[in-house]
């Protein structure tokens, strides 16, 4: 089947500064596109392009084949759009939010009320469907924008950073909604800037930098890109670092190294090398205040992709250029 | 053929299934659903409209008690001549800084971004809060009649001729209030909008027979108080509450408003759509 959207080489300048270097997107009907980024990369701009808020310098971008500037009234409806901040009336309730929204998309008032309860109820929101959004919490207001944006049953949504700002217990529950809206085959583009909710949620993920694609592929491709865990060791006597990093060494193979004071950190690809760093730690007689195994986080993706990666001499040559 | 296709197809509801086919005059109905977002913002909060009661009872107890011994004679009769002009100001005030400042407000928050990512005419976000601002100019015409009448002032004319005052004056407020809409476009500071549309009030407002008659005025105030639209626009209202020349400003009134939407409106609009 084709792709719901499809970006080529995207291009967008403000002033001198450029946001998007000519970059690639597309996703297939019911999946999950995850554009993965820091802030200033450039993932805020091109979502804006394909909801036909901006028009790109360079490039063409289309919406189930209609172009995002030529056609764009009718992109507009097939998609979804949920920025950055909560794009609901505060001043409305839950309810009339919605019911406006679905106005707007020429449902009658009698057949745009339905629509919203049953919407309101899928997320959550049943309860306090007549509730100001004013009193809503961060994650109540990032639902209703969530059900806001699928009122129109769109082929693709975007969902811009739909997490950021939320408590780490909330973001779980915006994440199982999120992962329900491809189930009518609809498809989503997420942006984010944590991997970890690339990992839950996409099944396809774009790593961007500076307005560039600097990898593509599945969490566990990418992931294989930084080469697996991170065992973390605090020794409980911070004298022992030096033994604790030649016990690190040993375990992975390579040099450890000290991101903060009195912890030494090293990348390892199995699990089993938590239970011999263990093993080689009491061998030694080194006490541990902290021990953790880790995923890679986002900055770890990164570096490996960028060779920003301050702490890996191996690659301190590697300029942004060559990695873009 | 195979079972799988079979299961995606009979899915309830597809997404990106073909759109609710567009209503005949999509455009007003669009338009008529935002403005009632901001009736509903209105409702909740009424003191958002306070200074559309309280900016008429001010001009007209200023203006009637301090000029009008000095100006008309007697404040009686200056009440008669000026509160024609002062339903004007006041119905152009309820709807100016509101229309500018707030539509500048809003805009920069997080549903625009959703308005303009639906397919709806870009102009109506703009024509909704005009529309919406009309409850303004009603409080505002209201307080005008209702304070005046309390302080001895009479319609001259008839309850129809005043009815047309209060029409002609609102239908100029909402023609004049596209120049603040462009203004908040075009304008990004919210603060620098409010500046602009509170000091042109001066030269609007005061650059007409409102508080003394324009052959007391030095001649290039004359000159400026002779073209201004808002001039027309109290003539116009004289006529039609306390008798005299009606039919002349009452038509130039009219083109006035006609000219400024004309003008003002599709300005405004091709601002908003180049915003970003």
């Amino acid at each position: 089947m084709g792709n719901v959207f499809e970006a080529e080489g995207l291009v967008k300048r403000f002033g001198r500064t450029t946001a998007l270097a000519g970059i690639d997107l597309a996703a297939a009907p019911g999946s999950v596109l995850g554009v993965l980024g820091p802030n200033g990369a450039g993932k805020t701009t091109a979502v804006r392009i394909l909801a036909t808020l901006l028009a790109p310098d360079e490039g063409r971008a289309t919406v189930a084949g209609h172009d995002v500037v030529r056609d764009a009234p009718r992109v507009r409806e097939l998609i979804g759009l949920t920025g950055q901040y909560a794009s609901v009336d505060e001043d409305l309730t839950a309810l009339e939010n919605l019911v406006l929204i679905g106005q707007l998309l020429n449902l009658r008032r009698r057949e745009a009320r339905p629509r919203a309860r049953q919407l309101l109820a899928r997320f959550g929101l049943g309860e306090v469907a007549g509730r100001k959004v004013a009193t809503f919490s961060g994650g109540m207001r990032r639902r209703l924008d969530l059900a806001a944006s699928m009122i129109g049953n769109p082929a693709v949504v975007y969902l811009d950073e739909p997490t950021t700002g939320l408590d780490p217990g909330k973001r779980g529950d915006v994440w199982r909604m999120i992962r329900a809206m491809t189930r009518d085959g609809g498809a989503v583009l997420l942006t984010t800037q944590y991997l970890e909710e690339a990992d839950a949620l996409a099944d396809d993920i774009v790593v961007i930098d500076q307005g560039r694609v600097i990898a593509h592929g599945t969490a566990a491709q990418l992931k294989a890109l930084v080469g697996g865990h991170t065992i973390e060791v605090r020794p409980a006597d911070p004298t022992r670092l030096a033994d604790v990093i030649t016990v690190l060494g040993t375990v992975a193979g390579h040099r450890a190294e000290t991101p903060r004071r009195d912890v030494a950190t090293v990348q390892v690809d199995g699990d089993g090398a938590l239970d011999e760093t263990v093993r080689r730690l009491r061998a030694a007689g080194i006490g541990v205040a902290e021990l953790a195994l880790r995923l890679p986080s986002l900055d770890e993706v990164f570096f490996a992709l960028t060779g920003h990666g301050a702490q890996r001499p191996d690659e301190s040559g590697t300029s942004k250029e060559d990695a873009a | 053929m195979s079972d799988t296709v079979t299961t995606t197809t009979t899915a309830p509801v597809r997404a990106g299934a073909p759109p609710i086919p567009a209503r005949r005059g999509a455009l007003l109905w669009h338009s008529l659903a935002l403005a009632r977002r901001n009736l509903a913002k209105i409702r909740r909060n009424p003191v958002s409209i306070g200074d559309a009661v309280l900016a008429p009872v001010l001009f007209l107890v200023v203006f009637v008690y301090m000029f009008g011994g000095a100006v008309g004679g007697s404040t009686h009769a200056y009440l008669q001549r000026t509160l024609p002009a002062i339903l004007v100001l006041s119905a152009i005030m309820a709807g100016m800084i509101a229309t500018g400042v707030n539509l500048s407000i809003d805009i920069k928050k997080g549903i625009f971004d959703r308005f303009r990512s639906l397919p709806i005419g870009r102009s109506a976000p703009l024509i909704g809060s005009v529309l919406a601002d009309v409850v303004r100019y009603l409080v505002a015409v209201a307080t005008v009649f209702v304070v005046g009448f309390l302080m001895g002032f009479r319609v001259q004319t008839s309850p129809l001729a005043a009815l047309a005052a209060a029409g002609v004056t609102i239908a100029f407020g909402m023609a004049l209030s596209w120049v603040w809409v462009l203004l908040a476009m075009v304008i990004r500071e919210t603060t620098l909008v409010q500046t602009i549309v509170s000091l042109s009030i001066f030269p609007l407002a005061f650059g007409t027979d409102m508080v003394a008659p324009v052959d007391t005025l030095p001649g290039w105030l004359q000159a400026w108080a002779r073209v201004n639209p808002i001039e027309h626009t109290m003539a116009a209202s004289r006529g039609l509450l306390v008798g005299g020349d009606t039919a002349v400003p009452v038509v130039e009134s009219l083109l006035w408003s006609i000219g400024l939407v004309a003008v003002f409106a599709p300005a405004a609009v091709v601002a908003y759509r180049r915003r970003t």
